[in-house]
């Protein structure tokens, strides 16, 4: 026993337990809640009381034709609005940063981040009188001449993936700047004097030397993508129909609208598996490369 | 790094957590004095009814008992959230408001789930209870047979139109439609003649909520023949019924043939106020299928100040399908005053309730938010029967109102018409379709033997 506590007698976790019971508390917690909830068919309303169902829950998500478009179109959501978009643009403007002025780059740095310090339903509010048919989008189209657009209800799920880009960029701009800040002088002076073109150091040096960036802000990036709510509740809430409906979008709908909590909850869980495999995906690559 | 045992941290931390779990315990009946209540609150921000009546009856509360005090818990959201918000606060002994404002047709689903307490034996020795209608006792009574809120005043539903936009598109002012062809004719005539303005208002879709059921969709179910949605002889709820489906047609044309507004505008959450603020006192709508209160936001207390309008807006009864007998249709709802089944303070809300409905405070409720009065003696009040223009014409529509099956699983039933109705406005789905998927979320919501096909 004596080898467990520390000179003062003092027992070595208790500096860890504050931090941990919180965790327990509000994390832990809450998810085992959901996982118990998820196996009955517990109702917001409507219901005497609520009774276990196994696994009835989960096999209904499958059959169901709903959460089938929904995963898909947080699939699209999320590749579109955070690998191709926030990832790609992020690097974009980090790399042109470097070049810029400095008022220039304070300038853009200044309006990139606002967007993101902005919160998520001031930004939702925001960009839904961007997008719609009376916004402001419209009226720079048409003081350009141009046909107008009607996207929140055309193609919902566009808008919101740009109101997603615009709001979460500059997470990705900052890991970016950071991560080529890092990279050596010499490095990329030694490449150029061997002849390296632009596209071949980018390829051969800059790539390289920032694969655990990118893979960090991926991993962030998509967690957070897959998880938006606000923002296309604000927006659309899900619709029309239900062709901005992502998970977590469905899952309210269903637990609170629908008042089918034990539902909902499962849809949780099944969102968390998605969040899951994206990780697991993540974290190999950045093993590999170690 | 020598591994630490998990044991005593366990221990430990489970310790801890039951510890903060009873001080929070402690608090569970916040203080015994103080009376909570939670209402709705519009989103918009110009229209403070409810805010404002309320805190009249505040000060008289707290006047008339010494020591107690009200809280006031306004929940600004739209009426889905605000349902959802209250079942949710509802749920926990910690959260629980005393006094809630109900919805009627979420009442029997609320009861079953325990959140609400029986009045019976507080109504028993409570004279005012005698002065309300019949109908409107039926509206709180729950399956169990047992009276579970006090209702503050019902609504009907009927037609609008502008005599101005209908006389510059040569149709009468005195405009009295036997069919629903007739309704969809006239908004065809205004379409053709008076381009930019929206021809008929028909509410739809998740957006606009039980406004799309009720004002939408069901005085236009509710004109085809027997019930459309559920049997009461059998207790079983309807599937392929033909007039479901033709209701759903109905919505179909009006959007396909862009009678109503643009499929974008009616499926947003604040259509409603758009309608009522912005598209009628401004001339941009013609007709709207719409309730009795529209009137309170014109006042000159309302959130859209408009004098002229009770000589510009007629109101006509809204026809069934084919003109059939009795010709009219209405639909009819309310709200009510309900006791939370966990309120440590019941005697105290109850007496909350009683002030809410004494006399004077009913009457004056009544009229500032242009209810249909529930009470003889609210009826009969001059103040009441002077309030607003058409008064008389919105009350006379009780005689042929219909009321929802407002049964526990009513609001997920009410959220699937919502659903199909959205997906004929968009163009994504026709009404046989549609109707079919009615069908099946009905089968899961009901299950296999609570339905019946017709």
């Amino acid at each position: 026993m004596s080898a467990r506590h520390a000179a003062g007698g003092l027992p070595r976790w208790l500096p860890l337990a504050p931090a941990t019971l919180l965790l327990l508390l509000f994390l832990a917690g809450p998810i085992g809640y959901c996982v118990v909830l998820a196996f009955t068919d517990t109702q917001l309303s409507g219901q005497a009381s609520a009774s276990f169902v196994g696994l009835a829950n989960f096999r209904r998500a499958f059959a169901d034709d709903d959460f089938a478009h929904a995963v898909l179109l947080t699939l699209v959501f999320t590749v579109l609005s955070s690998i191709v978009g926030q990832n790609t643009l992020g690097f974009a403007l980090a790399a042109l940063m470097r070049r810029a002025s400095k008022a220039v780059r304070t300038l853009t740095g200044t309006v990139v981040i606002a967007a993101w310090v902005l919160p998520e339903i001031v930004a939702g509010f925001l960009l839904y009188t961007f997008f719609t048919r009376e916004g402001t989008l419209n009226a720079v189209l048409e003081g350009l001449g141009l046909p107008g657009q009607n996207w929140l209800f055309t193609l919902p799920i566009l808008a919101v993936s740009f109101a997603n880009v615009w709001r979460g960029t500059a997470f990705s701009m900052l890991v970016y700047s950071a991560a080529l800040a890092e990279i050596p002088r010499d490095v990329t002076e030694a490449a150029e004097v061997d002849g390296a073109s632009g596209v071949r150091r980018f390829w051969h040096i800059t790539l390289p030397m920032i694969r655990r960036s990118i893979g960090t802000n991926l991993m962030l990036n998509t967690l957070q993508t897959l998880s938006v709510f606000g923002l296309i509740w604000a927006m659309t809430r899900g619709g029309p129909g239900n062709r901005s409906q992502t998970l977590p979008v469905f899952m309210y709908d269903q637990a609170f609208l629908k008042s089918l909590i034990g539902y909902g909850t499962a849809v949780a869980l099944l969102l968390l598996l998605v969040g899951g495999l994206f990780s697991a995906v993540y974290v190999r690559l950045l093993r590999e490369e170690v | 790094m020598r591994p630490t045992s998990p044991v005593p941290l366990v221990a430990a931390l489970t310790a801890l957590a039951a510890l903060a779990t009873l001080t929070a315990c402690g608090d569970s009946g916040g203080d015994p004095d103080t009376v909570k209540v939670v209402y709705p609150r519009s989103t918009d921000n110009k229209v403070r009814l409810m805010d404002d009546y309320l805190a009249v009856i505040k000060k008289q509360f707290e006047r008339e008992h010494e020591g107690k005090k009200l809280r006031l818990i306004p929940v600004q959201a739209t009426q889905d959230d605000y349902y959802a918000k209250v079942q949710q606060m509802m749920r926990s002994p910690k959260t629980a408001p005393d006094v809630v404002h109900e919805d009627t047709f979420v009442l029997n689903s609320d009861v079953k789930s325990g959140y609400l307490r029986a009045l019976d034996d507080r109504l028993a020795g409570w004279k005012q209870w005698g002065r309300f209608a019949p109908a409107a006792k039926a509206s709180v009574r729950a399956e169990d047979g047992k009276t579970y809120g006090v209702p503050d005043g019902t609504d009907t539903r009927a037609l609008w139109f502008n005599k101005e936009l209908f006389a510059r598109a040569g149709l009468p002012a005195d405009w009295h439609p036997k069919t629903w062809n007739d309704v969809l004719d006239a908004a065809r005539t205004l379409k053709r003649k008076l381009p930019g303005v929206i021809p008929l208002n028909v509410y739809t879709g998740k957006g606009a909520g039980e406004a799309a059921s009720m004002q939408g969709f069901e005085m236009l179910a509710y004109g085809t023949g027997a019930d459309p949605l559920y049997e009461p002889s059998s207790k079983k709820w309807v599937t392929g019924g033909a007039g479901f489906r033709d209701a759903l047609e109905f919505v179909r044309t009006v959007y396909a043939e862009k009678l109503g507004p643009e499929p974008s505008d009616a499926l947003s959450p604040t259509i409603g106020t758009r309608v009522t603020t912005d598209w009628l006192p401004g001339g941009k709508l013609a007709i709207a299928l719409d309730g009795s209160w529209l009137g309170k936001f014109w006042l000159p207390s309302g959130a859209r100040p408009w004098p002229q309008w009770s000589k510009v807006m007629g109101r006509t009864a809204f026809p069934t399908r084919d003109g059939t007998a009795p010709g009219r249709v209405s639909l009819s709802g309310g709200w009510a005053w309900s006791v939370s089944a966990k309120s440590p303070r019941a005697d105290l809300a109850w007496q909350l309730v009683e002030t809410l409905q004494s006399p004077a405070n009913a009457t004056d409720w009544t009229v500032r938010d242009a209810q249909i009065a529930v009470r003889d003696d609210v009826a009969a009040a001059s103040a009441y029967r002077t309030s607003m223009p058409g008064i008389s014409f919105f009350t006379d529509l009780v005689q042929v109102t219909h009321h929802r099956p407002a049964l526990p699983v009513y609001p997920q039933v009410s959220n699937a018409i919502q659903e199909a109705m959205e997906s004929v406005t968009t163009g994504d789905a026709d009404a046989a379709q549609a109707a079919r998927r009615y069908d099946e979320r009905l089968r899961s919501i009901a299950g296999p033997a609570g339905v019946t096909a017709r």
